[in-house]
């Protein structure tokens, strides 16, 4: 690759051809503000549509000012000579930023994105007082359609990142840009609610928006009002991931587990008790590995796909309705906590299933229209009632003055807070298989994996799709397969339909990287290392625990003894296994 | 038509179509020669004034009276001059009529046909001299015009393909594929000095030579048919009047730069182009001139209509490649340019109509021909779209070089309803004004660039003393509002901020601060949108701004509009001059006149709508705008 000698700010620098002005700049580290450019949205795709123009700098002998992160350095410009911060730029930079604000609500202070805002970071930075251009605004009605996503376009600047993770990563395209001019959107087509399009609510494009135009539905104000009614016993879950990701806004190391201290401050805020969805992840895998073992001893309806993410089951719903008969039965472990709080629980409380509310803390937004789905109920009680993600829960931490920096670490309650270390990897990309692998070694040959052959390394790591072949026993190799985001999650299941014998298992994941880059986790504003750091964590929560295998949990054992009987039983199926629909748009 | 596989059989072809033309093209001029080729404009706009009708009275008369071996009527493409159409023109007499309705055919066939007499009433009355022409050739509007684009239009039927065979049809094809090498053609192109007329004038010859040495599995051409200029219309003209020539064009450019499929976007708002277009397409590839092994040789290469909404923007050729591959019409930023990755990310080649349209010919005669024509800047001819307050409105094809006044006074005709010339818009909404002061200033690329407009697709709109220059700013700024795709800020949000100021100060809301804001906004833009849409969007203001500022002040400081036609700033009143006809008070649509007859009447401002109604029937010119 040519090497090409520029000048930035007088400063020489030499480059790789393709290098945009944008990280060569960096290289020096001089600061460029932009707004729509996104570098890493995932699985490689980046989002650099050059239109809000944010980012533009001064380039000699060229006519106009030349948008930093689309402008490559070619060959051809040997010699370039660059000003960033020239009054011209600075000056195009302000006027732009102006008039995307004299378009914007400025209702910063009721505003769900209030402080996390890259448009207000950036009207700080430049020390906007007061905006030169104003007239007309467009003021379009908020989409509360779905449970989950909540679209408020006035607060959109048509960066695009949405529509651009929703396309290209995704591969759902439930937005697109929408009319011309001044009233030009990034809407679902036609501007149908979000509800009735086949958005999957992973929540992607809530992780990249840069303003308040994409947020979570909240159900924080229904939690607030359940702990507050003394007729009412609120218990909590924890998801996997969220216990490598709450400490980010408290301070902590990013990805360093905080899990004693996240239960502390649930306790803290006045829940009656504190359990774990990694409960019911081992809950899971017993469930999900017996039912791999039928299907590879039958070796019928192969291969089996996972289902525990519900913004991969909605995909599989609207997009593959052809293979709605491969996924494990198996309940996400958020409902089979629900089922199980419900009725054994509640049983064992001695309480109506009425007067128990079950809140989840939930990396993602499909989650909360996942406790939705009309089958997760029983007699109109439903077996989740609130879903509040990592982001909400830190929101109603700060509110209550909870600092988990500061507050008391705490153990999770018995008997649905017990958990292996194989649920806590449920969080990362490639965890799931590796849990229900560990105890289908156990169901085959009738004893435990040993020492480090507990570690599947081949199926971990952040890539978007992952291949191996795992010997479970003599003569019984299986293919695996791990997809995480669903434009990989695609690629995948054309495979499985041109040749469906390739693979045996399957993981798949709607959001790139697992649940630890969840559409309800703290933003990770473009540093993509967060993700690494997240997932070092939650394999360090499993490694320091002796407790491994799902099988071993004791919990789970009296679980079963007490009352579902053994993996499969018709109890078990009763509460803990599902069937899914075609909803082809 | 036989197939034609060799370049002997493209000779043939001409020799046995070339009768076709005799009368049109080489007879001396007599009217009392019996045999007759009546041409009727088949443009859209004469279409639309029932010329189609016209022509099937003209044919059922012929046969009726027996005269159909030696009298044909001919449906040709557009002759420019659509003001007076639709036009009728007989050959080999060269007598030209205008504004000819279907009802006008029994007087031309009876009376010119039979009668060997000329129609005087339907004779073009030159507006110069007052009087009417009977040979075509004294049109001032056409002697000072110079026909290259536009050579085929008006002369032969766009749907026969024998017609424009006859006419050197495919010559230059031939001559590409059988004498030159690649290189060689993409060299006479550049030493034409050929520049692109779709708008920013790029040398043509560069952008093939660049296209040409790129190493792509996959090459193709463009033509971009797009044209959404308001008032211009040569590149419908030339697709419904010469669509071969587009399509032997392509065929060379794909020749020279090594593509193999050919791709013109046309909006669909253009259906006679399109039909016209696809008949000439099915009729090329029937023949074996488009296909594979073009002319027998190893050559292959095809062409395929996509159909465009309509929008501005859609010009633009990244958002045009967009729009073909059926995603959302919006531009990207260059670089990487279409040459590196156009279509579907392959090596694409855009040219605009007229463009293509001087190509065949520039093949035929040479480089050293075309760069003979016009100045040094800029070789060969223009096509403009004359239009707005000029005696003669249509298409007019000048060297470069031609001044304004030659334009406007000659061709044109002179300013109509004898007012006062006071400025010509170029470039349509991208574009600028050109002042009394310029109106011997030689057209070309760069001295438009120079006095701040531009050549774009050749609107050139007349305004007269009667126009407002800052409602006109306005003007062609709703209409960049309204196409822009809304994808960059600027663009997006910049363009609306100007057209509420313009707004205001229309209506007599803006202040001196205001000017200076819109000035400076209109830089920002310019400076910073994504593509040339948004970034010559301010031209029309900053150039009126330029040369007009007296006129801004006059609204803001005043709030006056010196035109008198920002309606917000003037009144109707009625002067002493009234004679109480009551003739205005019958005519208000709204009844906001009242007075006795014999009386002098007045206005009640309340009601008023400023229609202008009454002015228009007041008898005695005492209704006054102040």
């Amino acid at each position: 690759m040519k090497q090409v000698n520029i000048t930035i700010n007088g400063v020489p620098l030499t480059v790789p051809e393709g290098t945009t002005i944008l990280e060569a700049a960096r290289m020096l580290n001089i600061n460029i503000p932009t707004l729509c450019y996104y570098e890493k949205l995932g699985c490689g795709v980046g989002n650099k549509p050059a239109s809000c123009r944010v980012c533009v700098v001064e380039v000699e002998r060229r006519r106009n000012l030349a948008p930093a992160c689309a402008t490559p350095i070619t060959a051809f410009d040997e010699g370039m000579v660059i000003h960033t911060n020239t009054q011209r730029a600075l000056k195009a930079r302000r006027t732009v930023l102006e008039l995307i604000m004299s378009d914007h609500p400025q209702t910063c202070l009721t505003c769900a994105k209030n402080q996390d805002c890259e448009l207000q970071t950036l009207a700080a930075e430049f020390g906007i007082s007061e905006i030169e251009y104003q007239g007309a605004t467009n003021r379009i009605p908020k989409d509360a359609s779905s449970n989950a996503i909540m679209r408020d376009l006035s607060k959109c600047i048509r960066c695009r990142r949405c529509e651009t993770v929703c396309s290209k990563v995704q591969t759902v395209g439930a937005l697109t840009g929408y009319g011309r001019g001044f009233s030009a959107k990034v809407a679902t087509a036609g501007m149908m609610p979000l509800a009735d399009t086949s958005c999957t609510f992973c929540g992607q494009c809530v992780n990249v928006c840069p303003t308040g135009a994409i947020t979570g539905i909240s159900y924080v104000k229904q939690v607030w009002a359940a702990l507050n009614d003394p007729s009412k016993t609120v218990i909590v879950q924890t998801a996997p991931a969220v216990r490598v990701a709450v400490g980010q806004e408290f301070g902590f190391e990013p990805g360093v587990p905080v899990t004693k201290r996240l239960v502390g401050g649930l306790r803290a805020l006045g829940f009656d008790k504190v359990f774990d969805t990694n409960f019911a992840a081992d809950l899971t895998i017993m469930e999900e590995a017996n039912e791999i073992v039928q299907r590879l001893k039958s070796g019928q309806n192969l291969p089996i796909l996972t289902s525990c993410c519900p913004g991969w089951i909605n995909f599989l719903e609207y997009q593959f309705p052809d293979l709605l008969n491969i996924p494990s039965s198996c309940k996400s472990p958020q409902q089979m906590f629900g089922a199980i709080a419900k009725s054994y629980y509640a049983a064992k409380l001695g309480i109506d299933p009425k007067d128990l509310v079950v809140v989840s803390v939930m990396p993602c937004q499909a989650k909360k229209y996942e406790a939705s789905r009309p089958e997760f109920a029983n007699d109109e009680v439903r077996d989740v009632d609130y879903v509040v993600t990592t982001r909400e829960l830190c929101r109603m931490f700060k509110e209550a003055g909870v600092n988990l920096q500061g507050i008391a670490e705490s153990e999770y309650d018995s008997p649905l807070g017990e958990s292996s270390g194989a649920a806590d990897i449920f969080g990362v990309t490639g965890g799931v298989l590796e849990a229900a692998l560990r105890t289908v070694y156990y169901l085959v040959n009738g004893k435990n994996l040993e020492g480090d052959a507990v570690n599947f390394r081949d199926v971990r790591g952040l890539e978007g799709v992952k291949e191996a072949s795992v010997t479970v026993a003599p003569g019984l190799t299986v293919n695996v397969a791990v997809a995480s985001g669903l434009g990989n999650a695609r690629k995948v299941l054309e495979i499985v339909r041109k040749d469906p014998g390739r693979f045996q298992a399957i993981e798949i994941m709607a959001c790139p990287g697992g649940c630890i880059n969840g559409g309800g986790q703290p933003y990770l504003h473009g540093n993509a290392d967060l993700l690494e750091s997240r997932m070092k964590g939650l394999y360090a929560e499993d490694e320091a625990k002796t407790l491994r295998l799902s099988h071993e949990n004791a919990d789970i054992k009296q679980l079963y003894a007490e009352f579902l009987g053994e993996p499969g039983s018709e109890k078990a199926h009763h509460l803990l296994h599902t069937c899914y629909h075609c909803r082809k748009k | 038509m036989e197939k034609i596989l060799s370049r002997e059989a493209l000779c043939s072809a001409y020799e046995h179509c070339k009768g076709m033309l005799a009368l049109r093209c080489s007879a001396p001029h007599d009217i009392q020669s019996a045999k007759k080729d009546i041409l009727c404009c088949g443009g859209t706009g004469c279409h639309a004034s029932n010329s189609k009708e016209l022509m099937d009275n003209l044919r059922n008369l012929i046969r009726e009276k027996g005269l159909e071996d030696d009298v044909r009527v001919i449906q040709t493409g557009c002759f420019g001059f659509c003001a007076a159409g639709p036009i009728v023109k007989v050959m080999p007499d060269n007598v030209f009529y205008t504004q000819v309705m279907p009802e006008d055919a029994v007087e031309i066939v009876e009376k010119h046909i039979v009668g060997k007499e000329l129609v005087e009433r339907l004779l073009y009355v030159e507006p110069l001299l007052n009087e009417r022409l009977h040979d075509y050739a004294k049109m001032s509007f056409y002697a000072k015009q110079q026909r290259i684009a536009l050579r085929n239009c008006g002369l032969i039927d766009p749907e026969s393909i024998e017609e424009y065979i006859a006419h050197d049809g495919y010559q230059a094809l031939a001559k590409c594929i059988f004498e030159m090498t690649p290189a060689d053609v993409v060299k006479t192109v550049l030493d034409s000095g050929l520049r692109g007329r779709g708008g920013a004038g790029f040398p043509t010859g560069r952008k093939w030579d660049i296209a040409a040495k790129v190493n792509a599995p996959e090459k193709y051409i463009v033509c971009n048919a797009d044209e959404g200029d308001p008032g211009a219309f040569m590149d419908r003209s030339i697709m419904e009047g010469d669509p071969h020539s587009v399509i032997e064009a392509m065929t060379i450019g794909a020749y020279a730069i090594g593509a193999h499929q050919g791709l013109v976007y046309i909006r669909a708002e253009y259906p006679l182009a399109v039909s016209r277009l696809q008949k000439a397409i099915d009729d090329a590839r029937a023949t074996g001139l488009l296909g594979n092994n073009i002319f027998g040789s190893d050559f292959n290469f095809d062409i395929e209509i996509k159909l465009g909404a309509g929008a501005f923007v859609c010009g633009e050729e990244t958002a045009l490649i967009h729009s073909m591959e059926g995603q959302r019409g919006e531009p990207t930023t260059k670089p990487p340019f279409p040459a590196v990755s156009g279509y579907w990310e392959m090596s694409t080649n855009v040219n605009n109509v007229e463009t293509y349209a001087n190509v065949p010919q520039i093949l035929l005669k040479g480089a050293e021909w075309y760069s003979s024509i016009g100045t040094a800047d800029s070789k060969g001819t223009k096509v403009f779209a004359l239009a707005g307050q000029v005696n003669n409105v249509g298409l007019v094809e000048v060297p470069m070089g031609t001044t304004l006044r030659e334009i406007i006074y000659e061709i044109g005709g002179g300013i109509s309803g004898g007012r006062e010339f006071k400025a010509v818009q170029t470039g349509g909404p991208s574009g600028g004004c050109i002042t009394k002061e310029n109106l011997d200033l030689p057209i070309d690329y760069a001295n438009l660039g120079k006095i701040g407009s531009m050549m774009g697709s050749g609107g050139m709109i007349v305004l007269s003393d009667q126009d407002c220059m800052v409602a006109m700013a306005k003007f062609y700024l709703g209409f960049t509002v309204d196409e822009s795709c809304g994808k960059c800020t600027p663009c997006r949000i910049g363009t609306r901020r100007m057209l509420e100021m313009l707004e205001k100060i229309c209506d007599g809301n803006g202040t001196m601060e205001m000017l200076d804001d819109l000035e400076r906004l209109a830089e920002t833009i310019r400076d910073t949108a994504l593509c040339g849409l948004g970034q010559t969007a301010p031209n029309p203001i900053l150039s009126t701004l330029r040369f007009f500022r007296d006129e801004y002040v006059a609204h803001v400081r005043d709030k006056k509009c010196p035109a008198g036609t920002c309606q917000k700033l003037y009144q109707l009143t009625i002067t002493d001059a009234c004679i109480g006809c009551t003739k205005c008070a019958r005519h208000c649509p709204v009844d906001a006149i009242r007075g006795e007859i014999k009386k002098l009447h007045v206005i009640d401002q309340s009601k008023c709508i400023k229609c202008g109604a009454c002015i228009e029937n007041c008898p005695k010119n005492a209704i006054v705008k102040e």
